[in-house]
């Protein structure tokens, strides 16, 4: 037996003997997500038990390296763990913007200290992040964000406002983009910075969307004094620090299909609309529909999979992920408008307890969401034809 | 697995690309079309295939063959696809020679090695309808002495009018609709009652119609069991799913690349169009959708050489993708290319005679999403 295959097998029987029977349920509920932080609850036992175990070996960052909490898995060791909890339908133990977006940019970018400060806790879930990018008048043109950083002494002082900002009600620390040198080029002055969000002078204050909650944010600085030894990377080279992130970020939304709704479409179809004496789904449109939206997912699916072997053969480009999530996300947003009209009548209630308070259809409008946040599809498609096809006009 | 050509694809890749690329570009096709080739490809080609172990790539090493896989059959397919090269790849060394691994060891020792060097041709003749319907299959078999009586029409028989071999799906049992009481036989095609009209179709490649009237065949040309060749035929017309995928990314990639590097070179406006936005975005989006298939191609070949029960859902994704993204390709490379790409001295016209072929070949998309739609059972 090989290596892989003796990972394979001790991998699927710590899983089998670990991951609670109630932690392999499709996620259905908010509570469903453990985000960790400072002033996290567990929803359930089975939760906090799944969390604690496979925190204990590493795994709520299984590649990350041994030292800073994570579980040391090599790329191959990574990927098998990832079909063998996709195989029981294992929730991720802990859901962070520190382990999807923060912890890559710091392992690439950060100081010794910086990734002994803040690595562990995010492998803990000690911490809970939340992202300080878009501004109000800097929405897909990220790079003209206006929040400013003042030198004085040993600190910072920032003042400016943020918004889009995930979570930022329930964030432990922030990391934000600021302008540092407002005479540089919109690109060169711009600094990646870290900070508490118990700062005296930092305020949020949630924003009311169309599915009738939220995770977002506005954000305030008023003259937040942060030590400059928060900067991560070189002081004005902080777009470079962004553009990485945010590749991690566009990978993590393309995925977010995949977390999806757990049942076939299919099957959660023919519940609802009901099925004709051939066993086919009595709506033939809605089935076609159905059908091509899957060979899209499943070729998506095979592509995914082929952009992390070409990751890993060092042949990928930077900007695929970008292509990826243009795809993933306008694929995400077809599968709940097939939701919406499979659940028919049943889909539109808004405040009952039968509908789980309106889930599907909040759930459908939170996707239009996708194409918008992390860039647009427009700049995605934008980056692919300009980077990847070298298109002129730049 | 991961999704990426091996060393060993890739040399293969690139031997065939060289070959293609040299020997039979796109000024090869149009002389065989323009002159109305009464083959349809050059023998001279496909000699050099049978010596660089093309022919045979499938066939077992124990008859003459390279002992290939499905993943290294798509990759000469996709470099058939970017020239529109015609050849007998398809229809022999991947249709027949998978149908004909479903045979007796007799059987595969009296034809496998005859393809390996190239001196026998075989067609699959599967079709009836104006779609691909397997197992509508109307043919009559019938019980004749220590053989069989042929009787009915196969339309779409690709190669069919050069084929020294002809394998046909027929009823012996059952009623159409029923995947159960299909046989293939291994017929020869002068034998009494057959009669092969080649059809010139849209895109110039080759295909006939095929009239069997009472042709008799003896025991010894059911390859493998009576009543039961469902699934050989579902085995072989998968691989030509699979193929006939590979070759719609190659043509997909390929047209794609001459639209790309035309928006970089034509100016209107006072501008290279490659500067408006509005192309722009269509072809990073076109881009997309072939990277995407070209995963999905990967893994159906990937999948049929490992035996994978997933291997026909698979299959039918691949199929189904690649048929919409090509005809996406070459609608993309006819718009951007503007009147030229209308015209037929300009190449783009013919990718897209010959997307549209391949969209129908073994199985068109709406037919491999309903297929999907069925495995899944909805």
């Amino acid at each position: 037996m090989s290596d892989l295959d003796q990972f394979r097998s001790d991998t699927r029987a710590w899983l089998e003997a670990n991951c609670p029977p109630e932690m392999r349920k499709p996620v259905t509920a908010d509570e469903d997500v453990f985000w960790g932080g400072r002033n996290t609850k567990f929803a359930s036992e089975p939760q906090r038990l799944w969390f604690e175990r496979m925190r204990d070996k590493g795994w709520t960052v299984p590649d990350w390296p041994k030292q800073y909490g994570g579980g040391g898995l090599d790329g191959a060791e990574a990927k098998i763990l990832r079909e063998e909890m996709a195989r029981i339908g294992a929730r991720p133990p802990l859901s962070s913007f520190g382990i999807w977006m923060l912890g890559p940019a710091l392992l690439k970018y950060g100081n010794d200290e910086q990734k002994k400060e803040h690595l562990p806790k995010i492998a803990a879930g000690l911490i809970r992040w939340c992202q300080g990018y878009s501004e109000p008048n800097a929405g897909s043109d990220l790079a003209s964000l206006q929040t400013r950083a003042e030198s004085d002494g040993d600190h910072y002082v920032i003042n400016g406002q943020k918004i889009w900002t995930s979570y930022a009600n329930y964030a432990d620390w922030i990391f934000c983009l600021v302008r540092t040198d407002p005479a540089a080029k919109k690109h060169d002055g711009i600094s990646f910075i870290l900070f508490d969000m118990t700062s005296p002078g930092v305020s949020t204050k949630p924003i009311l969307l169309i599915s009738g909650k939220s995770p977002f944010c506005e954000t305030f600085f008023d003259n937040v004094r942060v030590p400059k030894s928060h900067v991560v990377g070189t002081v004005n080279r902080g777009w470079d620090v962004a553009k990485y992130l945010l590749q991690h970020e566009r990978a993590m939304i393309s995925g977010m299909g995949e977390r999806g709704v757990g049942r076939p479409l299919g099957q959660i179809a023919a519940d609802s609309v009901g099925v004709d004496a051939q066993g086919r789904l009595d709506d033939a449109m809605l089935r076609g529909q159905i059908a091509s939206f899957e060979v899209d997912e499943a070729a998506l699916a095979c592509a995914a999979e082929r952009a992390v072997d070409l990751a890993k053969a060092g042949q990928g480009h930077p900007a695929f992920s970008s292509a990826m999530k243009y795809y993933g996300t306008e694929l995400n947003k077809r599968r709940y408008e097939i939701l919406m009209s499979a659940g028919g009548i049943g889909a539109l209630e808004w405040e009952s307890p039968r509908s789980h308070e309106g889930a599907r259809p909040r759930a459908w409008l939170r996707t239009k969401a996708n194409s918008i946040e992390g860039g647009t599809s427009e700049v995605m498609l934008g980056i692919v034809a300009k980077r990847i096809l070298d298109l002129p006009g730049a | 697995m991961p999704l990426l050509l091996n060393e060993e694809q890739t040399m293969l890749r690139d031997s065939a690309r060289g070959f293609i690329g040299d020997k039979a570009p796109i000024a090869h096709f149009r002389q065989l079309r323009d002159s109305k080739d009464a083959t349809g490809f050059s023998r001279d080609h496909w000699k050099t295939f049978a010596e660089m172990g093309f022919a045979g790539l499938l066939v077992p090493e124990a008859h003459g063959g390279s002992g290939l896989g499905a993943v290294e059959a798509g990759v000469i397919m996709e470099e058939i696809g970017r020239t529109l090269m015609p050849s007998p790849f398809f229809a022999t060394s991947v249709l027949s020679v998978t149908a004909l691994r479903g045979g007796s060891e007799a059987q595969q020792a009296a034809w496998l090695p005859k393809i390996v060097d190239g001196s026998l041709l075989a067609a699959l003749a599967v079709d009836e309808g104006n779609k691909h319907r397997p197992h509508h299959i109307a043919m009559k078999a019938e019980r004749a002495g220590n053989g069989f009586k042929l009787s009915g029409d196969k339309a779409f028989v690709v190669d069919g009018h050069v084929a020294d071999l002809l394998i046909v799906a027929a009823r012996s049992g059952g009623t159409p609709g029923e995947r159960e009481g299909l046989t293939l036989f291994a017929v020869d095609p002068k034998a009494t009652g057959i009669t092969i009209e080649r059809t010139v179709m849209v895109d110039a490649h080759n295909a006939a119609r095929v009239a069997f009237d009472n042709v008799a065949v003896d025991a010894d040309s059911v390859l493998g069991e009576v009543d039961q060749g469902g699934a050989l035929l579902d085995r072989v017309l998968n691989i030509g799913r699979a193929a006939a995928a590979a070759e719609m990314v190659g043509l997909s990639d390929e047209v794609f690349g001459r639209t790309v590097t035309y928006l970089k070179e034509r100016k209107q406006f006072g501008k290279l169009i490659g500067e408006f936005q509005a192309l722009q975005h269509r072809a990073a989006h076109l881009y997309t959708e072939i990277e995407v298939t070209r995963a999905a191609a990967m893994k159906a070949l990937q999948l049929l050489d490992a035996e994978a029960p997933n291997a026909a859902a698979a299959v039918a994704v691949a199929k189904a993708k690649a048929g919409t993204t090509a005809t996406l390709a070459v609608q993309e490379g006819v718009q951007m290319h503007g009147g030229m790409g209308m015209t037929d001295q300009f190449d783009i016209g013919l990718f897209m005679k010959r997307a549209r072929v391949c969209q129908e070949l073994l199985g068109d998309s709406n037919y491999h999403a309903d297929q999907l739609a069925k495995l899944k059972k909805y």
